[in-house]
């Protein structure tokens, strides 16, 4: 045992290193603080058993959040190593590995998450929901995919990093990698796939049964809108993914031939599989953020969203070809002409329903009254920015010049302006906007622009030269290259623009700070003199049951309507009645721990451990079905409740 | 105090930034807008077309963006009467941006689609001459070239004769890899197990960089050949060179380039196709790689430095 | 959450509490999401296929009457799951428990043709390790006998706890949802044996 911690312990790069011991101080440093503030029964209790949306939401983003952080670091580290050719700062492995996680961790483990955890506190308040359809299995989404990412991530202290791409692409992920890196890779998404298949399950249940009354799928808001597509295209995206990583841990772990050069397996297939699931991936994280626009737009434009129909037409169109596009990540594989021109065509189709929207959010602006909250910013920031990684997309989209593109830092261009103009700014917007719904305070506007500013900046000045960049034949994925090339320029300016983004980022985290120890305390649930239902809680944090009496809804704009029917009514005379609500639960994090010990396992076949993992996994299965009975929840007592509805931060 | 002069500071450092972008950009030379053959321009001229349309879009999208976020910014001057809460559509707006997207998805498909099947075939300018065959193998990390007919084979350069079409049969012997001279021609995977064609030619003699830009591992930063165009004289010069000086191909040198390392460049007169030919043999390099002890799967080692 | 009971004494038991209807709603998305698992299983099976070297081929090794034998098994043990969902909706407890047991039994005898199949075709020479094609054939049918398995597992469990709760909301619900899954399971099987035996025969 000694000797096999003493052998994948990674204690021969110095940054590694570093990290290790920062990790274990920092560590050190939590426990402590837990135990001194006797925080420990208050961590458990409040947190990792909770049920409660919105507390799993705010694990969500904190998780994100740090998640963001690793992937920055990858980012600034790979943006070091490429800004002056020949440059040695980095090997090839550890650049390798490095732009490995940074992927990964900025697709599965920030983006996804952080949109979840939006999700998850706002979905349920804007239906007007005491909570998601079932609390106990979305316990169990947050702690599966907090343990499948914990396991991604000691790759790089224990054993080494994946070093494959985010694409993992067969053979090389397969022959051409040993060591246990790309088993964490495989292990640790699939076991936070099956959070993420959970929760869409649990949002398309909450969406499509748990409105409140007279709330019609027309009159339904834009986000809870986005998230039930999403969630669609999660159910039926997702075990794609759990079948191609359970086929390559077969592959590399029990000598199938799926995907290896012998045995007449096929290398494509992992291609095809992947992108099956890829392109629909990307579309899982953009409509979400899409949906956060939306409601950020209408708010501060003061107007009800454009185009509401074809926004929702658009929407399900996107959805459907999202399944239909995976070639074209692969256009250069040899396909014959005609196949190559089809999903050539269902691409470029996928940029009309996104023309729409831009279009319609363009409509939603005109003859509005445009108020320029930080909020605000994000998301018209994201219009123009987005935009360019939208038509690089249909660029990107016709075949014949992609065999141009491809595998360049065109390519590498377009997605990051699709994905941080697109999902981050998105990710920004909503945690501002919905700040004071989380922690009762708004967060500085005068420090978050600042932060804006540095980071779409930062953004622009680090992605634009990269278009340029492909232009000059760069290709992605390369650790280095020489002064001959002529990128270093370009490459140089890159990186500068990194550097502000970076600075960006600490300012938003250092606005958390600030915001927490100055801002003013909100006294209502409607900060932003908002439109939908979650505004609509009486205290600016909504207790855990959400909402004493269920609101009724007979317009979009559900809120926006209540507030302008209330002027001439005074609500009084309100009779509380008992809510029930259900109990917190531990099953789940006992065994998201043991899907981490079994799938810890699994990464070093150690096959004792994933054994046991596994038969504890089934047991905590069987105590479930056994016990469910026993879960029957409580109620909240009416003076409780009254007395909760009188404070005016909620339960802050 | 800050109020007027931040506005203007952040439109002066984009400004500057794009500024200094565009001046590197055109200093840069972006090879792939200066194709030296016939491939590389249909792939320029598709790329220009698109540009032009994109450019459009987007300078429209900004114009209207810019006039309706100054003109509806809640201000102290703010005119009431521009503010209707309750607009919440047109129909025939919503009509005319459908139509429009699907106008320009049309206008740019039929000219791919043309562009495609173009890629197929030989280039036009060249049709009386018969393409010359060479097979490009990758193998980790390094190219071979084979030319069947003149039975010569290189590592890590190839060279053509200038103004006559190429046909590379493109395949692998381990990692999925991309062959791809960007000044020539858009790239193609080679694959084991499998054949991909594509035709290059160059209009002008001359040495090109040409590399894999699929990523496979370790080393593929520096699986990059040198692609040089000679005079048609010259190369038949080359080829005669080659034929009579160049030392034989043997298995046992072969079986060293199947493993994972860089190799220098090399010149042999006669092909590896007499003994594999990876477009059907997935698993030789595999078992090369195996009886020279080269770990493939396994759990145990970390990483070679 | 738990509501009241809020349905007329018309719906099944199974569909009268909050719960048990978005219990049941949330399967069925479930079952879409398996939907995609199998596919996924069988896109890879048809496109290995004919990575056949270094092994016996399916039709050289394949033996039919069993897997009808298999097939019929399964097809019977969902009609008798059907037969206890009828019992259950009579609010007879004991009939329904028994059919639920033969469906069992059928089951059980079903995973154990299964198993020795697979134990005489490593026998022939025809393992998970073989080549693509054994590959792909032992991930479908393996994964759908683990589910299988699993559905076994889950019904003794409900059988026990119909048995000492009697049939309430609750448990008529997990009854319910269980034998939803296993006539997935039987529709699954169908393509397994149409798309694995019988086109494996023809070659
Ligand atoms: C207008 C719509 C879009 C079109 C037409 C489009 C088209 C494409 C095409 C053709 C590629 C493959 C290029 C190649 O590999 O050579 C690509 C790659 C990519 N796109 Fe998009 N795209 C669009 C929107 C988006 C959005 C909204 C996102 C994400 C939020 C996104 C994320 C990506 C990513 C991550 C990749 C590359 C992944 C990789 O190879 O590592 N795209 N896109
Ligand atoms: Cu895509
Ligand atoms: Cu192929």
């Amino acid at each position: 045992m000694f000797d096999f911690i003493k052998e994948n312990l990674i204690l021969d790069e110095p940054l590694i290193v570093g990290a290790n011991v920062s990790i274990l101080l920092t560590l050190i440093g939590l426990i402590f603080a837990l135990t001194y503030y006797k925080k420990w029964k208050w961590l458990w209790t409040e947190w990792i058993t909770t049920v409660d949306h919105k507390k799993i939401g705010i694990m969500y983003i904190i998780a994100a959040l740090l998640m963001l952080f690793r992937g920055g670091v990858d980012a600034l580290l790979m943006r070091a190593q490429l800004t002056v050719p020949n440059n040695e700062f980095l090997s090839s492995q550890h650049y390798n590995e490095i732009f490995t996680t940074h992927g990964t961790i900025m697709i599965l483990f920030m983006a996804m998450p952080f949109l979840l955890g939006l999700m998850n506190v706002v979905v349920p308040l804007q239906l007007g929901a005491r909570d998601v359809a079932y609390p106990y299995l979305n316990n169990l989404s947050f702690w599966s995919f907090f343990f499948g990412a914990i396991l991604f991530n000691i790759s790089f202290v224990f054993g080494g990093s994946p070093d494959a791409g985010w694409t993992n692409y067969a053979p090389l992920a397969i022959e051409g990698s040993p060591g246990p890196g790309i088993n964490y890779y495989l292990l640790g998404l699939q076991i936070s796939g099956i959070g993420t298949l959970l929760t869409g399950i649990n949002f398309i249940v909450t969406i499509i049964k748990m409105r409140a009354p007279g709330m019609t799928l027309l009159r339904m808001p834009m986000f809870s809108w986005t998230t039930l597509i999403t969630s669609f295209i999660i159910v039926f995206a997702f075990p794609i993914l759990t079948v191609s990583l359970a086929l390559m841990t077969f592959d590399r772990l029990f000598g199938t031939h799926f995907f290896t050069l012998t045995g007449g397996g096929n290398v494509m297939l992992w291609s095809n599989f992947f992108w099956l699931w890829g392109h629909p991936e990307v579309y899982i994280v953009i409509l979400p953020a899409f949906g956060i626009f939306s409601e950020v737009i209408a708010t501060f434009a003061r107007k009800t969203l454009f185009g509401f129909k074809s926004m929702i037409l658009s929407l399900v169109v996107i959805s459907f070809l999202s399944f239909l596009v995976w070639v074209h990540h692969f256009f250069t594989m040899g396909g014959s002409a005609a196949v190559n021109n089809v999903f050539s065509i269902t691409t470029m189709a996928i940029a009309i329903p996104t023309g729409i929207k831009i279009f319609n959010w363009l409509g939603t602006l005109y003859k509005g009254r445009i108020q320029f909250t930080t909020a605000m910013m994000w998301a018209l920031a994201f219009i123009p920015t987005f935009i360019i990684g939208g038509v690089t997309g249909v660029m990107l989209g016709m075949a014949a010049a992609d065999f141009q593109y491809h595998n360049n830092y065109f390519l590498v261009a377009h997605f990051h302006y699709t994905l941080i103009a697109g999902v981050v700014f998105a990710c920004f917007a909503g945690f501002i906007y919905w700040y004071p719904k989380m922690f009762g305070h708004k967060m500085n506007e005068r420090l978050g622009k600042l932060a804006l500013w540095f980071f779409t900046i930062g953004f622009n000045v680090c992605f634009l030269p990269q278009f340029l960049l492909g232009f000059a034949g760069m290709p992605r994925r390369v650790y280095t290259y020489v002064p001959e090339d002529g990128w270093t320029a370009l490459n140089v300016v890159s990186t500068i623009g990194a550097i502000g983004m970076g600075i960006g980022f600490l300012i938003l985290v250092y606005n958390v700070n600030y915001s927490w120890r100055h801002a003013k305390r909100e006294t209502t649930g409607d900060a932003w003199n908002g439109r939908t239902l979650e505004w609509a809680t009486t205290t600016a944090v909504p207790p855990h049951y959400n909402f004493a009496v269920i609101p009724e809804v007979s317009e979009i704009d559900a809120f926006w309507h209540i507030k302008q029917q209330k002027k001439e009514m005074k609500e009084e005379s309100i009779s509380y009645e008992p809510i029930h609500m259900p109990s917190n639960a531990s099953t789940p994090f006992l065994m998201s721990v043991l899907f981490f010990v079994a799938g810890f396992g699994l990464v070093f076949a150690l096959w004792w451990m994933a054994v046991l993992g596994g038969i504890g996994i089934l047991a905590c299965m069987v105590v479930r079905s056994t016990s469910s009975y026993r879960d029957k929840g409580y109620y909240v007592s009416v003076d409780e409740i009254r007395e909760l509805e009188q404070s005016n931060q909620g339960e802050a | 105090m800050f109020k007027n002069r931040k506005p203007w500071l952040i439109v002066t450092i984009s400004f500057i930034s794009l500024f200094v972008i565009t001046a590197l950009a055109l200093r840069s030379d972006l090879i792939i807008l200066d194709p030296k053959g016939p491939i590389g321009a249909i792939q320029k001229d598709l790329i220009m077309y698109s540009i032009y349309f994109m450019l459009a879009i987007l300078i429209i999208v900004y114009i209207l963006f810019a006039y309706i976020v100054s003109k509806y910014r809640d201000r102290n001057n703010f005119n009431a009467k521009d503010y209707q809460p309750d607009m919440h559509g047109s129909t025939k707006l919503e009509i005319v941006w459908t139509i429009i997207p699907l106008v320009i998805v049309i206008a740019l498909s039929i000219p791919n689609a043309k562009a495609l099947y173009a890629l197929k075939e030989p280039p036009q300018s060249t049709m009386n001459k018969e393409p010359i065959i060479i097979h490009a193998t990758a193998a980790d990390w390094k190219w071979i070239f084979s030319y069947p007919e003149e039975n010569i084979e290189t590592v890590n350069y190839v060279n053509v004769p200038e103004n006559h079409p190429i046909l590379f049969k493109v395949t692998a012997a381990d990692s999925m890899a991309s062959f791809w001279v960007p000044q020539i021609g858009g790239q193609i995977y080679g694959m084991p197990g499998m054949v991909n064609d594509l035709y290059l030619q160059a209009d002008e003699p001359g040495e090109y960089n040409g590399r894999n830009s699929n990523f496979t591992g370790a080393g593929m930063t520096h699986q990059q050949f040198r692609f040089v165009a000679l005079e048609e004289v010259e190369y038949n010069n080359w080829v005669k060179e080659t034929q009579d000086h160049a030392p034989k191909l043997d298995e046992g040198t072969y079986e060293k380039l199947m493993l994972p390392e860089t190799v220098d460049e090399k010149t042999f007169s006669s092909t590896h196709l007499a003994f594999v030919d990876h477009g059907t043999d997935s698993a030789y390099a595999m078992k090369i790689r195996e009886k020279y002890g080269v770990e493939i799967k396994g759990i145990k080692v970390r990483r070679g430095e | 959450m738990l509501h009241a009971n809020n349905k007329s004494l018309n719906t099944p038991l199974e569909y009268r509490s909050e719960n048990g209807r978005l219990n049941i709603f949330g399967f069925w998305i479930f079952l879409g999401a398996e939907v995609s698992l199998f596919a996924t299983l069988f896109a890879a099976y048809f496109a290995l296929k004919s990575g056949t070297v270094g092994g016996p081929l399916p039709n050289e090794v394949f033996d039919l009457t069993n897997t009808i034998i298999m097939t019929l098994l399964l097809l019977t043990s969902s009609f008798t799951s059907g037969l206890a969902i009828n019992e259950m909706r009579r609010n007879s407890v004991k009939s329904m428990i028994f059919w639920l047991v033969i469906t069992l039994l059928f089951g059980l005898a079903f995973l154990y043709m299964e198993i020795s199949e697979f134990v005489l075709l490593v026998h022939e020479g025809a393992s998970l390790g073989t080549n693509a094609h054994w590959s792909s054939f032992y991930l479908l049918t393996g994964t759908h006998g683990v589910h299988v398995s699993i559905g076994i597992g889950w019904i003794v469990l409900i059988i026990d706890q119909v048995r000492k709760r009697g049939l309430t909301p609750e448990t008529a619900k997990k009854v319910f949802v269980s034998s939803l899954y296993w006539h997935f399971l039987d529709f699954v099987w169908i393509f397994v044996f149409t798309g694995v035996y019988l086109l494996g025969m023809v070659g």
